[in-house]
């Protein structure tokens, strides 16, 4: 599961420049014409498009804007956004339990946090940017994602409160259960 | 039987009438139908009937229904709890053949289902591809198409047994979350001929234009480059808004989540993108604090829907019948057994049977008044036998939630009444 690429940034590169976008484009729609799978139907997505529309985030930090924050400002994004759903210390709920919970997997009754259970912290920005606060997805800006991220690790004890979380040091944060999943083994059951 | 069933129904729809007086307006799910009972003539040769419609609705005396819930440990049902609802359960007690009417396909959406003009929707299809290329939902319905009946499960079907069995609970309850349709689209290899995806390329983000944005990261397999769909049909007519209006995505056999609905983005890399449901939500946790990842294929399964949880039935003739299905291919033997599992009986399988597929199986019974357990299950294309409970908590524990496959018992007691139960 390692060795991310960097594919995006690579084919971005293919399609820099107005001549060699035309270019591309002029080729795709020739091509449609004679087989070889070419319906002519479709067009090239621009730069611009596919930067607007390209949101995900990967291990490596890919997809990471630029921004920061730190554990003391994402405490007041958390009061404001997130607590009403999540508990004033991301332990109460009602919904998800994010803070804590380290030790427990092994339990009758696991609980299942960021800090006990999810292997990357890049994921934390890919879900809040995309999907998060539950009742206004999208709305948090970059710092505000940076340092609400920086409170949830703070709190789950995975950085010291004055960290600094921005593109170049989330991807490099060590989550604790990173070496807790294993590659679907099944059939794992014998049956009759 | 049918008198049990009509009792079901009934008390589900006065349930039904119950939250809709409590919520008043703000519930407009169900329609004024359900309110009253309809009224048929004495004797409906003696007047003319009702007049064609533009667009049909089944009889106002079924009341069949899907039922509503939040998820792990929520009750399920319509009435407060509704505004906390992701989930519907397809009534499968109900149902006849392997096709479940799109209207009672089972429904699992992470923040709402979007509304979504299909005339301003676009798919992007970009990362390691020679030509990044957006197409019309138009576009799409233009390119050759292709039809299957596949079903889909979610991952989280039957997630109450892992942990403890309620005795009230009905197939609905407790296997609901699958169903089949008809699903008409393009196939993905045609797209990927179209934007020419570059070597190295070994797997493939999709996203949804939900709330919730919903993404997965998609191995390309041999298996998905060959049968995954952009979907834009649903037993003949437009994807429901419940399942994707206007495009998803179908990788038959696979778990429900990963056939993002809504579709709008394709994004080709050499390692998945490790999203929030591959990471923190669809993973199986073991024993051992370890947890399996991308366990996608929804192996083996099958479950008796036809004497099954909270019906009443009389002695006499009884056909026993069920669905089963496996994300490995063909069903290729069900069997059932009504002495709790001491021995089996090779069930008829309906026609047709297909790969990754619901299949009908059906078995001639007489009860006889006693006090039994009854249990079906069933073998694949690979050999693969569905397993006891006890032969998959044995392996997996308890905490797993995802991809509970094991054999289902249902208890018949003296007098006719059918029980959810371990056995």
């Amino acid at each position: 599961m390692d060795g991310y690429g960097t594919s995006t940034r690579k084919s971005l590169l293919i399609g820099v420049g107005t001549v060699a976008l035309t270019l591309a484009y002029v080729w795709a729609v020739g091509a449609a014409d004679e087989g070889g799978g070419g319906y002519g139907l479709g067009r090239m997505a621009t730069d611009e498009e596919i930067r607007a529309w390209n949101i995900d985030v990967s291990p490596t930090g890919e997809g990471l804007p630029p921004g920061q924050g730190t554990a003391k400002q994402g405490a007041q994004v958390f009061a404001a956004k997130c607590a009403m759903c999540h508990g004033p210390t991301g332990k109460e709920g009602p919904k998800d339990r994010l803070v804590g919970g380290q030790g427990t997997l092994t339990t009758g009754k696991p609980i299942k946090t960021i800090g006990s259970y999810w292997p990357y912290a890049t994921t934390l920005y890919d879900f809040i940017n995309r999907a998060m606060p539950f009742n206004a997805p999208g709305s948090l800006n970059p710092d505000e994602i940076y340092s609400v991220i920086a409170w949830l690790l703070f709190q789950n004890g995975i950085v010291k409160e004055d960290a600094v979380i921005d593109a170049r040091t989330l991807p490099q944060v060590q989550m604790p259960n990173r070496n807790g999943f294993i590659p679907d083994p099944r059939p794992d059951v014998p049956g009759k | 039987m049918g008198e049990g069933l009509l009792n079901m129904s009934r008390r589900r729809f006065l349930v039904h009438s119950a939250s809709m007086m409590a919520l008043g307006a703000a519930t407009l799910a169900l329609p004024k139908a359900h309110a009253e009972e309809p009224k048929a003539p004495e004797d409906p040769m003696r007047v003319p009937g009702a007049l064609p419609r533009p667009y049909g609705e089944r009889s106002p005396f079924i009341k069949s229904s899907r039922v509503g819930g939040a998820g792990p440990g929520a009750p399920h049902g319509w009435g407060a709890n509704a505004p906390n609802n992701f989930n519907s359960w397809t009534p499968l007690q109900d149902l006849h053949g392997i096709v479940t009417p799109s209207a009672l396909h089972f429904e699992r959406h992470h923040n709402g289902v979007p509304l979504i003009d299909p005339s301003r929707h676009r798919l992007l299809i970009h990362g390691l591809v020679k030509r990044p290329m957006i197409f019309t939902v138009d576009d799409l319905e233009r390119l050759p198409a292709s039809s299957r009946l596949a079903f889909l499960e979610c991952s989280g079907n039957s997630h109450d047994l892992w942990l403890h069995v309620n005795p009230d609970f009905t197939v609905q309850d407790t296997h609901g979350l699958t169903s089949t349709s008809e699903w008409t689209g393009v196939k993905l290899s045609t797209l990927l001929e179209a934007v020419g995806v570059q070597r190295g390329a070994s797997w493939m983000l999709a996203e949804g234009s939900d709330a919730a944005g919903m993404d997965r990261s998609v191995p390309l397999t041999h298996e998905v480059l060959e049968e995954a769909m952009i979907c834009y049909g649903q037993n003949g007519e437009a994807l429901r808004p419940e399942q994707g209006f206007p495009l998803r995505l179908l990788i038959p056999g696979y778990e429900g989540n990963i056939n993002i609905k809504w579709l709008r983005r394709l994004k080709f890399g050499t390692a998945p993108f490790m999203t929030r449901e591959e990471t923190s939500k669809y993973t199986d946790l073991m024993p051992d604090g370890k947890a399996y990842q991308f366990s996608l294929v929804m192996e083996a399964k099958s479950v008796i829907t036809s004497p099954s949880g909270q019906q009443q039935i009389q002695p006499g003739f009884q056909e026993i019948r069920g669905l089963a299905w496996s994300g490995r291919g063909r069903v290729t033997k069900a069997e059932v057994s009504v002495d709790g599992g001491r021995t089996w009986q090779l069930a008829r399988l309906q026609e047709p049977v297909l790969p990754k597929c619901h299949t009908r199986f059906l078995w001639p019974w007489r009860w006889n008044g006693q006090e039994t357990i009854l249990q079906s299950r069933c073998t694949d294309e690979t050999g693969y036998v569905q397993p006891t409970r006890q032969e998959l908590v044995k392996v997996r524990g308890n905490n797993s939630v995802f991809h509970y496959n094991a054999i289902q018992s249902w208890r018949v007691d003296r007098d006719g009444r059918i029980w959810n139960i371990y056995a």
